[in-house]
């Protein structure tokens, strides 16, 4: 308004306006007032919903359900190993939405074996493309830096070039959950973002030493499932791997003890960790996959608690000759 | 009774009301303490309190429910918080006066002319409201930086930190607190600011005095010059405190209802209060620009999220940055803490201190733990801060909740996770016996134990030491220990809020230890 303007009204409209303005206002503020009177108490800023992180993808299947191959060239050994039990259609279906997950731990060239290796990435990524897979997806979340864990592992040109995608991790694919009976995975974020419309889930291990937990194999490797500051997970190293096989369960498991990491695991970073151990398994139980690899670093399962545990809660084989494992040669042809 | 008597019988009511309640701001039931007196009752009053945390966490905190009040009053009679209410306003007002009594009415006159940077205020409130809305939705990106010059909370810690500590009042005189210095030069300098253009605060810069402007938008009751029996001397424009010109056009927002210019006029019948917008013309809103209206909110919902870049409240918090016992997650925290540094003020061990910098600007004036300043640590037994706290920054515990181990079996309220410095410590370091620091852990079982050795001296003698060591299962990180530490330049034993229950992200025990 401008200067000597005091509206069209009179006097006493304008104070009724003015007055039916601020009764409204006055109404608004107390019904606003009413309405978010504690709404949200402090303390209550998250309103996430309990989740149930669990990943259940086992086919459960009769038929063989272990095969191990020796030799030495990886995506051989794979091919070999999968026709012993049936060929990779037993598994993946025409359509099946795939994801893998390997271990991209650390960004150090494949030759020093302390991740999942690039052929043998390709290899699988191949087969289940062949075999019908709408989608192939690899992914982790490493120790280090996610995309130079891809890069310079090889992992993340090989899944280009055999037709897979990767997904790399951000704080937003994960969802904090609490695994039923669990003591640690409790409100804990669990990748899940490339989880969405999955069918099918493959675990692709190297065999390792471990200084805390032994071993790292296909049941330590589900660790990088998981999202948060969960090192603090070493405090109970056995009680998380356990928790991790009951949180995922596989369509199968690759456990790839081509060469095996003797010493100065989980990173190694020289060749002279490493040792030629000629095998490779593929088995729709991780238990027993595991309770195999430890053979090949020169242990017994008894040096492994949390597979002892995991087999107590019949979460796979550790006695793996029960499930009759398929042995076979693998020559390159 | 002249209307601008009952006024200032009102300003020193509530002036002094307000001053004692800032001396009874101490732990006790003595006369001069706390005891059941409502200390934070002016903040609850403050409707830039309420109104700024329910914009960041959309909802309003009970206690808050007074502002409802002074919303109420506003709207039907304009800003009678500010001329008959504020204890700022009012010391304002007094100071002002006091540097005019000598002048000529033509000067004062000038004085309380008028000017166009009192829309500055205007502009500062719609950065600061707009600072607390999350631009993304949701209420993670709030940043309340309201109480940064929101003059409730400010005259709070100016009077409850600087100035009475001066002064030595009661429980105060033997106090410390970390940035005093700036808060009480800052207040003395709003202050003084009164000896150039009176009011000079409440005119150019109270954002709260802004939002009552506003509010007041629909007043049907206002200052009112009627025209006939005018004489146009314009006395009424004389002692304005507001400087809003009764003498037209009336400037309805910036009008502080001091009632000045009624007791000024000569005829003493042409200006009034009443029930209709002033004949003489009146700018019922401030004329602020669109232009600097749309900045203003640019530059405020801009600001918490690039602040937010530094990671402060991510990955990169900061590891010394300790809040009070039942403080919330730190994100939520910085949508309600209104930076009044009540809770600084009644800590009885003077620990709780009003932050600096040193963890990032958001947290300015934000209370942390100091475990050197004080008498002591946080005590075991203690919980006024969060019953202090207007707006559930820090939760009111209950004693059993701080304790933990109540009928419910939980764990304690944990601050913190004290470490021991192996190389500064008396025992690992030195080979000298101490352990204070085991000795005056309050929890039991204590959360220090020792680890006892027979070591060799260089001397060929041989001592027995117990060198103590902290079980992270048991710490709740009071810092009693680290204020104990005959260390007394860097502690042998220090906190980090590592382990605070208030974050789970930052836990070091595992899950099913928490």
């Amino acid at each position: 308004m401008k200067e000597g303007d005091i509206g069209p009204l009179s006097p006493r409209r304008e104070f009724l306006k003015r007055g039916l303005q601020a009764a409204a206002a006055l109404a608004a503020t107390g019904g606003m007032g009413a309405w978010l009177w504690n709404r949200h108490p402090p303390g209550d800023l998250s309103t996430e919903k309990a989740f149930d992180p669990r990943k259940d993808f086992a086919m459960g299947i009769e038929g063989p359900r272990m095969s191990i191959a020796a030799g030495q060239d990886r995506a051989v050994m794979l091919r070999t190993a999968l026709k012993a039990l049936g060929g990779i259609e037993r598994f993946i279906k025409r359509g099946d939405r795939v994801l893998i997950k390997v271990n991209a731990a650390f960004a150090t060239p494949a030759a020093l074996a302390a991740t999942s290796h690039p052929a043998l990435v390709a290899e699988i990524v191949r087969l289940c493309r062949t075999a019908g897979a709408s989608s192939v997806v690899v992914t982790d979340n490493p120790i280090n830096d996610p995309a130079s864990c891809f890069e310079l592992t090889g992992i993340g040109q090989a899944v280009r070039q055999s037709g897979g995608d990767l997904f790399l991790p951000y704080a937003g694919a994960f969802r904090k959950g609490s695994l039923p009976g669990a003591k640690l995975i409790r409100n804990w974020p669990v990748m899940q973002e490339p989880f969405k419309g999955v069918t099918k889930l493959i675990g692709v291990a190297p065999v390792k030493n471990h200084q805390r937990a032994g071993a790292s194999m296909t049941l330590k490797n589900w660790y990088g499932l998981l999202g948060g500051r969960r090192n603090q997970f070493h405090q109970d190293i056995d009680g998380i791997i356990t928790e991790l096989a009951a949180l995922v369960r596989p369509t199968f498991v690759i456990l790839d003890g081509t060469q095996s990491m003797m010493t100065n695991g989980p990173t190694g970073g020289s060749l002279a960790d490493l040792k030629d151990t000629h095998a490779l398994v593929v088995s729709t139980d991780p238990v027993a996959a595991d309770a195999f690899g430890c053979t090949l670093l020169g242990k017994t399962v008894h040096d492994l608690p949390y597979l002892i545990r995991a087999g107590e809660l019949g979460l796979g084989a550790v006695d793996y000759e029960s499930l009759r494992p398929i042995r076979v040669e693998a020559r390159a042809s | 009774m002249r209307i601008t008597t009952a006024r200032r019988i009102a300003q020193g009511f509530f002036f002094a009301l307000f001053v004692w309640l800032c001396v009874v701001s101490a732990v006790g039931t003595g006369w001069s303490q706390w005891r059941g007196w409502p200390i934070r009752w002016f903040l609850q009053l403050d409707p830039l309190v309420a109104l700024g945390t329910v914009l960041t966490t959309h909802s309003l905190y009970p206690a808050l429910g007074w502002a409802l009040g002074i919303v109420a009053l506003t709207l039907l009679f304009g800003r009678v918080f500010c001329g008959w209410l504020c204890p700022f306003g009012a010391l304002h007002q007094f100071t002002g006066w006091l540097a005019r009594l000598r002048q000529r009415p033509k000067q004062r006159m000038q004085s309380n002319e008028y000017h166009p940077a009192q829309t500055l205020k205007y502009y500062l409130l719609a950065a600061l409201l707009a600072a607390a809305v999350s631009p993304l939705g949701g209420r993670a990106l709030a940043s309340l930086q309201t109480g940064l010059l929101d003059p409730i909370p400010l005259v709070h810690r100016s009077v409850n930190l600087a100035v009475l500590s001066l002064l030595g009042a009661g429980s105060a005189g033997d106090r410390f607190y970390t940035g005093a210095g700036l808060i009480g030069l800052l207040f003395l300098g709003f202050v003084l600011l009164n000896l150039v253009v009176p009011r000079f605060y409440c005119r150019f810069l109270c954002p709260l005095g802004a939002l009552l402007g506003v509010l007041g938008r629909f007043a049907p009751w206002g200052i009112s010059v009627a025209k006939a029996e005018c004489t146009e001397c314009r006395l009424c424009d004389r002692d304005c405190e507001g400087a809003c010109r009764p003498s037209g056009p009336f400037r309805a927002s910036e009008c502080l209802m001091c009632m000045n210019c009624m007791d000024d006029c000569p005829t003493k019948h042409s200006v009034g209060y009443a029930p209709r917008p002033s004949p003489a013309g009146e700018i019922p809103l401030p004329e602020i620009s669109r232009r600097g209206f749309l900045a203003s909110v640019a530059l405020g919902l801009t600001a918490a999220p690039l602040t937010r870049l530094g990671g402060a409240t991510a990955r990169n918090w900061p590891a010394g940055l300790i809040r009070p016992p039942g403080a919330v997650s730190e994100e939520e925290f910085l949508a309600r803490c209104v930076k009044c540094c009540e809770c600084v003020r009644v800590c009885p061990t003077n620990a709780i201190q009003p932050a600096g910098f040193e963890f990032g600007w958001e947290a300015l004036l934000t209370p942390a733990m100091n475990y050197r300043i004080g008498t002591s640590g946080c005590q075991l037994d203690c919980i006024a801060c969060g019953h202090a706290c207007p707006t559930g920054a820090i939760r009111p515990l209950s004693l059993e909740e701080k304790r933990g181990g109540g009928s419910a079996g939980d764990l304690p309220i944990r601050l913190g996770l004290a470490s021991v410095d192996r190389g500064r410590c008396l025992p690992w370091a030195t080979g000298r016996p101490c352990i204070v620091c085991e000795e005056t852990c309050p929890v039991s079982p204590k959360a220090i134990t020792v680890d006892e050795i027979d070591q060799q001296r260089a001397d060929g003698t041989s001592v027995r030491l117990q060198r103590p060591v902290v079980d992270p299962s048991r710490c709740i990180g009071c810092g009693v220990c680290e204020h104990e530490c005959p260390l007394s330049g860097m502690r042998g034993i220090r906190v980090v809020a590592d382990n605070e229950s208030r974050q789970s992200e930052h836990s070091v025990l595992l899950r099913h230890e928490n």
